[in-house]
């Protein structure tokens, strides 16, 4: 179950936010109505370089005394820009959440490390401040997600009205915890948004390893864990991009007996290492990132960037195609020719194999 | 003498009707239970252990041994066996002395945790045609790789390639998460340990020496051998430390927390002295202590002088009892230097022990592996050091649960030993084993046929592993790196709130 469709133009071209939503609503039967979302990259051009915070505030007469404790929070290091509640478009769905946003600077004296605070701050807010979840924490780019189904969603967030080069999409059906706001996909941790098709087996070794980093997984659900797996091997490890692919979701001892004397030595060293990071189980995963997305299943794209991932022996589904500057990745083709129909390329990624996809320029 | 004022334990029956005088038992018995007279078989039940050496090879099926409850008054706390024991010590004013492991009726944890399965949404994957990997690395991990970048030209263009940087520090590569644990030479036969030896090798994993020593026959076995050094340093030397794959430094035993060994005169024979490097008919009496050891720091240096007597090429693990401060002991153990920390815990079988350690001193194998698995991730230091688990791993089912509690791998000593005929008497500390498995009278070692029960113990570990595997593919996972220390596939039945937090695992049902 659970639909994915997503996007990117690698050339930075801006999208409008309703293509997106069009193409999700074509797999609304692989969800239930109890979460759909979006991510969307290059949103926000005029707060750029800052940080875009999206938060669920519980929607109750206290949302501003829990607001008030997340903005402590944030002044402690740095400054808001601008905050206000997300545009909403009332009476689609019932409100569980308020969607606020702050627009974020760290101080100055924080730029180097201001990354790792972002983290500690959305790990802090979510441990320890009742009623308040930080679902998005990126630069110029912004999640949107509820507990409903796709076309809802994206009216209640007035998608339409956001343009962006790179889009995302879930519509999710919950089989290992409820539906609710904060557990619908795509789960995000600075730039790493992440949607997720399927349920990963390993997710209690999983959330123990990345527990064991500082990391909180107070989401409850297991797409959570793979945000803060990709933040920690990519960004905190600076582990090249298909290493740390290869640690999600590794080559098998028999392959990697039959690599060169070097990759064997690389393969031996990313399984003993990161084992703690090994997904199992039926997945098939797209990972949006600052600068394209990568989704597993798949050869290495020279010069592309838009992570994808499925599991090693591909227990669920995920289709790639481009057109001109387009590059799409779905769970089902339909969803891609919906708002596309003729492809210069579709192809079905192999099992635990990699798709990357880079942006041509910086945005 | 002093009298005994107790019965035996065991009743001693022999059918007339079916027995046919072969005198097989009174061969067979080790202990003296038969005498032949006239026409007839005596018993001395008060001898008897009830190993069951003699029921299973009278050819007749003529000998029955059961337990004595004929006689005196039933009490629920002055049961025979206290009585018994009360008797024993009367007689002699001695320490009782046991084998075996904890007898008593202590919860079980690994019964009280059920195992979760895929069903429609998260599909089970069959072991039979998808690779299910158990390959297990014992020993220390970097806690990240780091990679050099070079320019190659291949093709005539310019690529920037990824080099591994890190270096990683040797381990032990497994096929199977199941190793046998150490158990000396000397408190068992030289034929147990070939066939043991003989068994890991085909297994793809690796036996433990126990303190003492390794004999000559063994040395061909040295890649799948981790030699042991324990208090009394019985035969440690440079050649031995080398002879093995891994190094084990035993500081406690789950059978005895808090105390050293003890090997019985009688079963130092000329082999087994010359293997240990102690004399002949001498008990061999490993201190309590380690006396170079009364710290972390002790224990550091005590790891780098055997890796340096090693050339650094093997990793050096440390055994500890489990012990309620288990945890804080085992995160200093990781920060000295050791490669992997052995937890053993209070159900772990022993040649000899005081059976009042055996059976009161230490705490559950599971709780240990639990607590010391999140101690080391609190302090970042889980990739420093491997977790063995062992004491009380009966099946593949207590294997699989211990990895997903937090294990690396466990060891198992008593059932390699019931693998090769061993009927858990408990008698090991007399020497007398009619089994031919914890003894060294000559007479008694050779009923044990060294490729027979290497085939067995081989058999034993082959049908784990293919049942962890299945176990895996029910759970949805193919790799065991996803099992360690994965609790969310487990769940408690009958555990208190509190047992449940120990053990960090969630009630059934949710």
């Amino acid at each position: 179950m659970c639909g994915i469709i997503g996007f990117m133009s690698r050339t930075g071209r801006l999208i409008s936010g309703d293509r997106i939503a069009t193409a999700l609503n074509c797999l609304k039967e692989r969800g239930n109505g109890e979460g759909s979302g979006y991510v969307g990259y290059g949103i926000y051009p005029d707060y750029k370089d800052d940080y875009a915070i999206h938060v669920f505030l519980d929607a109750t007469k206290d949302y501003d005394k829990i607001r008030h404790e997340v903005e402590e929070v944030l002044v402690k290091y740095g400054y808001i820009l601008k905050d206000e509640e997300i545009p909403t478009e009332e009476g689609i769905i019932k409100k569980e959440q308020v969607s606020w946003r702050f627009f974020y600077r760290f101080d100055e004296k924080y730029k180097s490390v201001e990354e790792d605070m972002m983290v500690d701050i959305v790990m802090d807010i979510n441990a320890k401040i009742d009623g308040a979840f930080v679902f998005s924490s990126g630069k110029n780019m912004g999640v949107f997600k509820a507990a409903a189904w796709p076309l809802e969603v994206a009216e209640y967030f007035k998608i339409d009205q956001y343009k962006g080069f790179q889009w995302l999409s879930h519509a999710r059906y919950p089989t290992n915890t409820k539906g609710w706001w904060g557990g619908a996909h795509p789960f995000n941790l600075l730039g790493w948004s992440v949607v997720h098709n399927g349920e990963i087996t390993s997710y209690g070794a999983n959330k123990r390893y990345v527990e064991s980093f500082g990391y909180k997984c107070k989401l409850l659900t297991d797409t959570e864990v793979v945000a803060y797996l990709f933040d920690l091997l990519i960004r905190k490890h600076k582990i090249p991009v298909e290493y740390a692919m290869s640690a999600l979701a590794p080559r098998f001892w028999d392959e990697i007996e039959s690599m060169s004397k070097e990759d064997k030595k690389i393969h031996e060293a990313i399984r003993m290492t990161y084992g703690g990071a090994t997904m199992n189980g039926p997945f098939g995963i797209v990972v949006g990132t600052q600068e394209g997305m990568a989704f597993m299943n798949g050869e290495v794209e020279e010069g592309n960037t838009m992570v994808g991932l499925t599991d090693r022996i591909k227990l669920r589904p995920l289709v790639a195609a481009e057109k001109d500057d387009l590059l799409f990745v779905s769970s089902e083709e339909s969803a891609i020719r919906k708002i596309c129909p003729e492809l210069d390329r579709v192809w079905m990624p192999d099992a635990g194999r990699m798709v990357i996809a880079k942006l041509e320029k910086k945005i | 003498m002093i009298p005994s004022t107790v019965p035996p334990k065991y009743k001693v029956f022999v059918d007339p009707e079916r027995c046919m005088l072969c005198e097989r038992c009174t061969t067979e018995c080790s202990w003296g239970v038969y005498r032949r007279q006239g026409n007839k078989i005596l018993t001395y039940p008060n001898r008897c252990g009830a190993c069951l050496r003699c029921a299973s090879l009278c050819p007749r099926d003529a000998i029955t041994v059961t337990l004595n409850q004929s006689c005196g008054r039933e009490h629920p706390v002055w049961t025979p066996e206290v009585k018994q024991d009360v008797v024993t010590q009367a007689k002699s004013g001695c320490i009782l002395l046991s084998g075996m492991g904890n007898a008593k009726e202590y919860p079980i944890y690994f019964d009280k945790i059920v195992l979760d399965a895929c069903q429609v949404t998260n599909p089970s994957i069959d072991p039979l045609r998808e690779p299910m990997e158990l390959r297990t690395y014992v020993g220390k991990k970097p806690e990240k790789l780091e990679f050099d970048y070079v320019e190659e030209e291949i093709d005539g263009k310019k690529v920037k390639k990824a080099k591994l940087k890190t270096k990683i520090a040797p381990n032990l590569k497994l096929d199977t998460p199941i190793m046998i644990g150490h158990m000396s030479y000397g408190a068992l036969s030289l034929n147990s340990h070939k066939a043991m030896a003989k068994a890991v090798k085909e297994c793809g994993t690796f036996m433990g020496t126990g303190e003492g020593g390794l004999h000559r026959d063994l040395y061909g076995y040295s890649d799948n051998i981790i030699t042991q050094v324990a208090s009394g340093r019985f035969g440690v030397n440079s050649e031995y430390l080398n002879k093995g794959a891994a190094i084990e430094i035993k500081i406690g035993q789950g059978a005895k927390p808090g105390i050293g060994g003890h090997l019985p005169g009688e079963k130092v024979s000329a082999e087994v002295s010359m293997t240990r490097m102690i004399p002949q008919g001498s008990d061999a009496i490993s201190p309590a202590p380690h006396h170079d050891i009364y710290s972390i720091e002790d224990l550091a240096q005590l790891i780098r002088s055997l890796k340096e007597a090693t050339r650094w090429k093997m990793p050096v693990f440390v055994k500890i009892s489990a012990v309620h401060n288990v945890s804080a002991i085992a995160n200093g153990i990781a920060t000295s230097d050791a490669d992997a920390v052995v937890i053993d815990g209070f159900k772990g079988g022993t040649g000899a022990a005081p059976k009042v350690f055996r059976d009161n001193v230490g705490i559950p194998i599971e709780v240990a592996i639990a607590a010391v698995d999140d101690r080391l991730r609190e302090q970042g230091n889980r990739h420093k050091i491997s977790i063995i688990a062992s004491g009380g791993i009966r099946n593949s089912a207590d294997v699989f649960k211990s990895i997903a509690l937090g294990a690396d791998a466990v060891y198992i000593g008593t059932a390699a030993m019931v693998a090769m005929g061993c009927t858990v008497c408990g008698r090991c500390y007399t020497g007398q084993c009619a089994w031919g498995i914890a003894t060294q009278k000559p007479e008694l070692v050779k009923r044990l046929e060294v490729d027979d029960a290497a085939r067995r113990v081989a058999n034993l570990i082959h049908a784990w592993t293919h049942e962890i595997q299945e176990l895996l593919g029910a759970a949805g996972i193919n790799s065991i790196e996803s099992l360690r220390g994965n609790r969310d596939r487990l769940r408690g039945v009958g555990l208190s709130e509190i047992e449940l937090n120990t053990l960090g695992i969630k009630q059934a049902g949710m």
